[in-house]
């Protein structure tokens, strides 16, 4: 009975979810910088010993990359029904094309047809009409329900060659390039920019519980990339196939042994943000999570420099860092292009 | 729509001048090991698939059970105490999908009815080749054995093939030591060998062997479905098989079709599996629109409407089918054109199989309509072959799919495509022509029930995988973070649901067969107008000997 009555609250939500949807980006960004500030302040007191332990090897000691996540951004919400909340442009925009033109759209058409077929079924049952019509042709009705499906397919094409063109407008030339690498079963990544490697593990559920971060979403080094900043996002993998998927910003790019593909975005909102490995590959295919914290221009530059690494004007550690930032956009290029 | 008003006593007073009368059976082994007969050989394919299906419908019940909570529920005790519960997931999900699609859905719809009910329809004696025909079927019987055999043997990390029935490279090469893949690639080979040949024989069954009079556009139009089917059959899975041989090549004789270090592409498997893959899913849905085209109709009293628009329908479905295929890919890395292109590629197909469903109902409209089983299993198809098609539809927007692409989304997708559309068209032409194959009428309280049963519990399975999947889920994982938890237990409460509708289905299957009342050669009456209502039920064991007229 349960189970019923949830499977009809579930359609119920369904047509709720216009206006739900409408709210959750007005409403997302207001709560998103308050509570961040806090937290990072009280995280820094709380658990020295870990970030002490992580940034050791190399160099000061940040807090950078390792702020609380906020419940209902960036991540899954006990529950939920709609998309997560959009933190890019193209994101905002699929998040429109899909709440205000493919769910009326498919709520439309469904209905339709559903009330078509009880209407047909009620007024043309046996006993209301005993005696079957012979009509098996009608050309003009049959013109129509193939050119009304044709211009709904226009109209849902038009927006669709938008996204997909603003999609693959390259990242301009001030981009930061984040390489994601998949491995079995985890990401290494490198900021050939910036001269700074890492490696991101799952977490294990008691420590993720421990940092009051999802389970089997944390990983032990989050990615960390600059509010308001082109990113040009590089996937590549070592063994099998991989997917670098991040809900919140849209972006699902498959890392495929031999080939670089690339994409890009930007993320309008500091946060943490939380994705899953997406491509079948192998055992812990569902324990390679994505972390990804976006902070403020100058906590990045600082992250950077804790890392061990050199933001663009610093002038410092030239030789370390060249090979890196010149082989890899010239390696990188031409691969994404050949596909 | 043929208006197949054929003189019964033709071919039922067709005495042989030997002992070879019409209904001459011969021995249990020469009847049902050595069989030639397109009815006993439609009825083998129809055991085998309930067989495999529920093996199949098993397994995802296991995948339910370990759903249905986070962590890790059932798989250890599944793998056994040294057994790698992980290892045995993506066994399960490979198994699972690789047994519904080659052993449960196909061996059904095209071996299952296409056999029993094409030849009668278009008024011939039998298949064009029976042997032939026979082999088709008994090649699939080593090639489940393969593929469950493969269970036993190293799959890498563990017992049995663990790379998704979509066996991408290089986790099925480098990524999956161990013959358990090796034997799945040759079940594969076996299984696409036995359609192939089966698509053969239906071609040159349907182009050469109809009735006089029994012109193309007077065929049946499940008979223009299985023609389809067919010709989707005998382009698609030579590609398969080439994919799958350069796999096994790649994976045993050093080869690097597929390896990006010796200069093959791992993309390239991609384009050729789906190059099969996409055509395969109307290879699974087409069988399904005729049988219920046929059904509709029967139940309307009324012919199809626009019957020419619904062959060409399929027809259109199934050349654009083959041109779409790497909307599967979008992901992959492609170029902004291509992705256009498969796009707007995609989208083209809403439109002939919008006109089916349009077509259906017209057909309905007017009518005099009875409600009986197999036309309660027609309208749910229609209802959820639209929630299915709808879903597609988004899908086939190339941008919107960065975020759904292997996420729970396209699960529900599929499922409401396949697990309620290919599967409602099954159970519709199931108990359509239950009484026909078998001679003894179903229970139709219990067909009923069966219905509305299962009708909600695979709604309750699949429609909050589309939640899942707006929320992020990825596909093909064992475990997941405790804020899915809510719908995927909704979920499995929905499995228990359907299985108890299948617990009905069983139920009403034996106490038909045992007690069934002795069926009447028409039970449907007047809207009944193709072949197989003017023979007996069940038909003689040689129908038509002396050919029908059709006029």
């Amino acid at each position: 009975m349960k189970t019923i009555m949830s499977a009809v609250a579930a359609l119920g939500m369904l047509f709720a979810s216009q206006t739900s949807f409408a709210q959750a980006p007005a409403a997302g960004p207001a709560p998103i910088v308050a509570p961040l500030a806090a937290p990072v302040e009280a995280k820094t007191a709380e658990t020295p010993p870990t970030t002490a332990e992580k940034a050791a090897p190399v160099a000061p000691v940040t807090t950078i990359g390792t702020s609380a996540p906020v419940d209902g951004i960036g991540q899954p919400v006990p529950g939920g029904y709609t998309l997560q909340p959009q933190v890019t442009k193209d994101g905002q925009y699929g998040l429109w094309m899909h709440d205000y033109l493919l769910m009326p759209m498919m709520v439309g058409i469904s209905l339709v047809v559903l009330g078509l077929m009880f209407w047909v079924s009620a007024r043309f049952r046996r006993k209301a009409n005993p005696v079957p019509s012979k009509t098996t042709h009608n050309t003009f009705i049959e013109v129509i329900w193939t050119l009304i499906p044709v211009l709904i397919l226009v109209g849902i094409a038009i927006p669709s060659i938008k996204l997909l063109a603003s999609q693959y407008t390259p990242a301009p030339a001030n981009a930061i390039t984040l390489k994601a690498i998949g491995n079995q079963w985890y990401w290494s990544y490198e900021y050939p920019d910036h001269g700074v490697e890492l490696t991101a593990n799952m977490l294990s559920n008691e420590e993720a519980r421990k940092r009051k971060e999802p389970v089997q979403l944390a990983v032990d080094n989050r990615v960390v990339l600059p509010v308001n900043t082109p990113i040009k996002l590089l996937t590549t993998a070592n063994d099998v196939i991989h997917a670098w998927a991040l809900p919140a910003f849209w972006i699902k790019m498959d890392a495929v042994p031999g080939r670089t593909n690339e994409t890009s975005f930007t993320v309008t909102k500091t946060g943490v943000y939380y994705g899953q490995c997406s491509e079948l590959c192998g055992d812990k295919h569902g324990y390679m999570p994505i972390g990804v914290e976006v902070v403020s221009k100058e906590d990045f530059a600082e992250w950077v420099r804790a890392k061990g690494g050199k933001m663009p004007g610093d002038a410092t550690a030239e030789p370390a860092a060249a090979p890196v930032t010149t082989e890899s956009p010239a390696a990188a290029t031409p691969a994404a292009v050949k596909n | 729509m043929s208006e197949a008003t054929a003189t019964a006593h033709a071919f039922e007073s067709a005495h042989a001048h030997d002992h070879h009368d019409a209904d001459h059976k011969p021995g249990f082994v020469g009847r049902w090991l050595m069989s030639t007969n397109h009815k006993d050989i439609g009825t083998l394919y129809l055991i085998f698939a309930i067989i495999a299906g529920i093996i199949g419908g098993a397994i995802s019940g296991a995948m339910r059970a370990e759903l249905a909570a986070p962590g890790i529920q059932i798989l250890e005790s599944l793998a056994g105490a040294d057994g790698n519960a992980l290892h045995m997931w993506n066994v399960l999900i490979t198994a699972h999908g690789l047994i519904m699609v080659f052993f449960m859905v196909m061996p059904a719809m095209i071996g299952g009815f296409g056999n029993w009910f094409v030849p009668i329809m278009i008024g011939a004696p039998d298949m064009a080749f029976p042997r032939m025909n026979n082999i088709s079927f008994w090649l699939l019987v080593p090639s489940f054995i393969l593929l469950l055999g493969s269970s036993f043997v190293s799959g890498g990390s563990g017992p049995g093939a663990a790379t998704g029935w979509t066996v991408y490279a290089p986790l099925s090469t480098s990524g999956s030591p161990g013959p358990a893949v090796d034997m799945a690639i040759l079940s594969l080979h076996l299984a696409g060998a036995s359609s192939i040949l089966g698509a053969v024989n239906f071609i040159t069954t349907i182009f050469n062997m109809r009735a006089p009079g029994m012109t193309l556009h007077k065929m049946p139009l499940f008979v223009w479905s299985i023609l389809v089917t067919a010709f989707l059959l005998l382009l698609a899975l030579p590609v398969l098989a080439a994919a799958i041989t350069m796999l096994l090549t790649d994976r045993n004789f050093g080869t690097a079709f597929f390896d990006a270090a010796g200069g093959g592409d791992p993309v390239l498997y991609q384009h050729l599996f789906w190059f099969f893959g996409h055509p395969e899913v109307y290879i699974m849905i087409l069988p399904g629109f005729g049988m219920v085209s046929q059904i509709i109709s029967t139940f309307s009293k009324k012919p199809i409407f626009g019957y020419l628009g619904m062959a060409y329908a399929m027809v259109a479905i199934g050349v654009v089918g083959f041109i779409v295929w790497a909307h599967h890919m979008f992901t992959t890395g492609m170029t902004v054109s291509v992705k256009m292109y498969f796009t707007a590629a995609t989208m083209v197909i809403a439109v002939p199989t919008g006109i089916k469903i349009f077509s259906w109902i017209a057909t309905m409209w007017g009518g005099s309509i009875s409600f009986k089983t197999p036309m309660l299993w027609s309208l749910g198809f229609i209802f959820m072959f639209t929630i299915g098609g709808v879903t597609g539809v988004l899908l086939a927007n190339g941008g919107i799919d960065n975020y759904m692409h292997d996420t729970y989304y396209v699960v529900a997708h599929f499922h409401y495509v396949l697990s309620l559309g290919a599967v409602f068209g099954l159970f519709a032409g199931f108990y359509y022509w239950f009484s026909k194959m078998t001679g003894k009428e179903y229970n139709e309280l219990l067909g009923q029930l069966h219905f509305w049963v299962f009708f909600i519990g695979v709604n309750i399975i699949f429609f909050p995988q589309h939640f899942l999947g707006l929320q992020g889920m990825p596909r093909r994982v064992p475990d997941y973070p405790e804020a899915f938890t809510y719908w995927n237990q909704v979920s499995s409460y929905g499995y228990a649901v359907m299985a108890a509708g299948m617990v009905i289905f069983f139920v009403n299957l034996a106490w038909s067969m045992l007690a069934g009342k002795k069926a009447e050669a028409n039970p449907w009456g007047e809207g009944a107008t193709t072949l197989e209502w003017t023979l007996s039920s069940p038909p003689p064991y040689h129908q038509f000997e002396t050919l029908p007229k059709i006029s």
